[in-house]
């Protein structure tokens, strides 16, 4: 009859010395009545622990007066000899043996063979309980990483294959999961009259269950964005099917938003995530919408706000694995730096290269990735105009001016600052914004007669060496129009009125200038190249320096 | 490039009227320039100063002032002269022909003593 105790599970086992998986020692104890005993644990507060780890050698239970109770689990179990096992001053098991064949006490030689004994057993039970030991935390980790890659699996199955190829739009994606594998997912939603729905979602919790949640939103809203139009609705659909089955303590933030590939407008809503970034002409504004994550409870409505991503313009949409990857000292990456990124860097698929870079000098190449990273983004080409069958015009920006007196010079100052970088000389710059400046001016004033609800519009376009400013009112052929040639000498005479000086500093600011109409619409085109024409004859002067 | 309505200040050297303009010259610097011509004729100058080292943005309505202003002059036999104009803003004045009709100078003091050329 022998019992084990471990370290961390304090538990005598009787048996009979005779069963099948115990051989017969020549200290067996002789048959009980008994041929299996019930295994008997040492409470760890039990006195016949602290005993046994402190005993020389066998024990004679016996004899042994304890307040005990495993103590008298093994009296009763009919054993008479323990010879505790210690490994390394601790007690790993204990050896018990009942009374011996021949009914005789056990003499001193059989104590010191079963110490002897003992003293070679117990570093071999040791080894062999480390191996177990060894061997259940494998099994344990085994059984992780093979929930870890059917979490992967999940994931990567629920992700768009593809993307796709919209002419004049870049639409470009990156998905990395961490170790662990977080919540994150995509997703790109072709939907009817060549609208696209584009999807960006994070679930709390990582592995399979995480995965799990995620498989089901994606498919809930997959169904749901065929069915409805508005996003908001959609999310608010979602959110009724996801609550009910929720488990406890978890949710999903999800944005959803619908873009017209052919206007550009773009209208989403928010389930509590983070905030999508779009570039324009003037920089990166965050998106807003309001609402709350999916999952946590019934009845909730969706804010839908629309913006219009015009040609230059990018849009990109985040998880928080982006922003909260921390540095070695625990700074995070942050918003600001995300939102100043989409400002610098070109959009699409370079924007999220350069993201990457960013990221992993804040990181440091070898740090391990704490959570999902996912990034969408979505690039407007710059608008590609005929002009005459030559090369092709990009527009740059476009936007409106109001037309109350002072507003021209909002119009320069802003072409000044798209069409300055583009190398344009300092004199040619200066002479275009007089020109810009004057077109607005004569715009509001002739066009639009200073109506506060009819706009300027201002379009910057570029082809090969030039810029074309396009300035529209909505005053058609107008004869309030400046038609006289102005003539100093008549003005200083009283023959002309001493204004009249716009369309005339106008066309001698610039390489051309072209009126057209077209209904209501009337626009005058400015054409200047970057740097002087060779047949250009009117005469400069030089490069100065301006102020 | 900021937007700042014009102000000026009459400054009389050596027999000239020196009206300093200080912002930009547009439609609404009409008033702030009655009121500057005014005071600088007051005293009969010999000649009037426009200084444009502080002027900022200058419009078509600008020129136009200036040219409202030119033709005031001329009706007094007065002399306008100019100086502190940017490149830009002289080549403006070359184009419309102002700088036929009244002198630009380099500096102040070419443009009170009247040193530099005089107009046709």
């Amino acid at each position: 009859m022998t019992s084990l105790t471990g370290s961390f599970r304090r538990r005598l086992l009787g048996r009979s010395a005779e069963t099948r998986h115990e051989p017969r020692a020549r200290t067996e104890p002789v048959d009980t009545p008994h041929e299996e005993v019930a295994p008997v644990d040492i409470a760890p507060n039990d006195p016949l622990l602290a005993f046994m780890q402190s005993a020389s050698g066998a024990v004679d239970v016996e004899s042994l007066e304890l307040d005990s109770p495993a103590l008298a689990a093994l009296k009763a179990a009919g054993v008479k000899l323990a010879v505790p096992l210690v490994s390394q001053g601790e007690l790993i098991g204990v050896l018990n043996l009942g009374p011996r064949r021949s009914e005789q006490e056990y003499s001193s030689d059989d104590r010191k063979l079963l110490d002897n004994l003992a003293a070679q057993a117990a570093p071999a039970l040791r080894v062999g309980q480390l191996v177990r030991q060894q061997q259940a935390e494998a099994r344990t980790r085994e059984r992780f990483e093979q929930e870890l890659e059917v979490a992967r699996l999940i994931q990567q199955n629920f992700l768009p294959k593809r993307l796709p190829e919209l002419d004049g739009w870049q639409v470009a994606a990156y998905y990395r999961p961490a170790r662990e594998v977080g919540g994150d997912f995509y997703d790109v939603i072709p939907l009817p009259h060549g609208r696209l729905g584009f999807v960006v979602g994070d679930v709390t919790d990582k592995g399979v269950p995480a995965a799990l949640v995620m498989a089901a939103t994606r498919s809930v809203l997959r169904a749901s964005a065929q069915r409805l139009v508005d996003p908001g609705v959609v999310l608010e659909r979602v959110n009724e099917h996801l609550c009910p089955d929720m488990p406890a303590k978890m949710f999903v933030t999800c944005l959803y938003g619908v873009l017209d590939p052919t206007t550009g407008h773009f209208r989403f809503a928010n389930a509590g995530h983070d905030l999508p970034y779009v570039k324009t002409a003037d920089g990166s504004v965050e998106l807003r919408a309001r609402g709350m994550p999916l999952g946590l409870m019934t009845g909730m409505a969706y804010e839908e706000k629309e913006t219009v991503l015009a040609p230059g313009d990018s849009l990109l949409l985040h998880s928080d694995g982006v922003v909260e990857a921390h540095d070695p000292n625990g700074e995070m990456f942050g918003f600001p730096r995300l939102k100043d990124a989409v400002a610098r860097y070109p959009g699409g698929g370079e924007l999220i290269d350069r993201v990457l870079t960013d990221l992993r000098e804040h990181t440091g190449a070898d740090a391990e990735q704490e959570d999902d990273i996912t990034m969408v983004t979505l690039a407007r080409s710059s608008a590609a105009y005929e002009t005459n069958g030559s090369a092709p015009t990009h527009q740059l920006v476009e936007f409106s001016v109001p037309s109350a007196e002072g507003n021209e010079r909002l119009a320069l100052e802003r072409v000044s600052a798209i069409v300055g970088p583009l190398g344009m000389d300092q004199p040619r710059l200066k002479r275009l914004e007089t020109a810009v400046g004057e077109a607005t001016m004569n715009a509001m004033e002739h066009g639009n007669g200073y109506r506060s609800d009819q706009p300027v519009m201002v379009r910057v376009l570029t082809e090969a060496d030039m810029v074309r400013v396009q300035i529209t009112d909505l005053g058609g052929v107008s004869p309030e129009r400046e038609t006289e040639v102005p003539d100093i000498e008549a003005k200083l005479a009283g023959l002309q009125r001493p204004r009249g000086w716009g369309l005339f500093l106008i066309k001698n600011m610039v390489d051309e200038a072209h009126e057209t109409s077209e209904g209501a619409e009337h626009t005058l085109e400015l054409v200047m190249h970057l740097a002087e024409p060779a047949t250009d004859e009117r005469t400069r002067g030089g490069n100065h320096d301006d102020k | 490039m900021t937007t700042s309505e014009v102000t000026t200040a009459v400054r009389h050297r050596d027999g000239a009227a020196v009206i300093d303009l200080v912002g930009d010259v547009n439609a609404r610097a009409e008033g702030s320039l009655d009121t500057a011509w005014e005071e600088a004729i007051a005293t009969q100058p010999v000649a009037v100063v426009l200084n444009f080292e502080t002027a900022g943005y200058i419009n078509s309505t600008g020129i136009a002032l200036i040219v409202g202003l030119l033709a005031r002059a001329r009706a007094r036999g007065i002399p306008i002269r100019a100086y502190g104009l940017s490149p830009h803003y002289r080549e403006i004045f070359e184009i419309t022909r102002l700088a036929d009709f009244l002198a630009i100078n380099p500096d102040e003091d070419s443009a009170v003593l009247g040193a530099d050329r005089r107009p046709t």
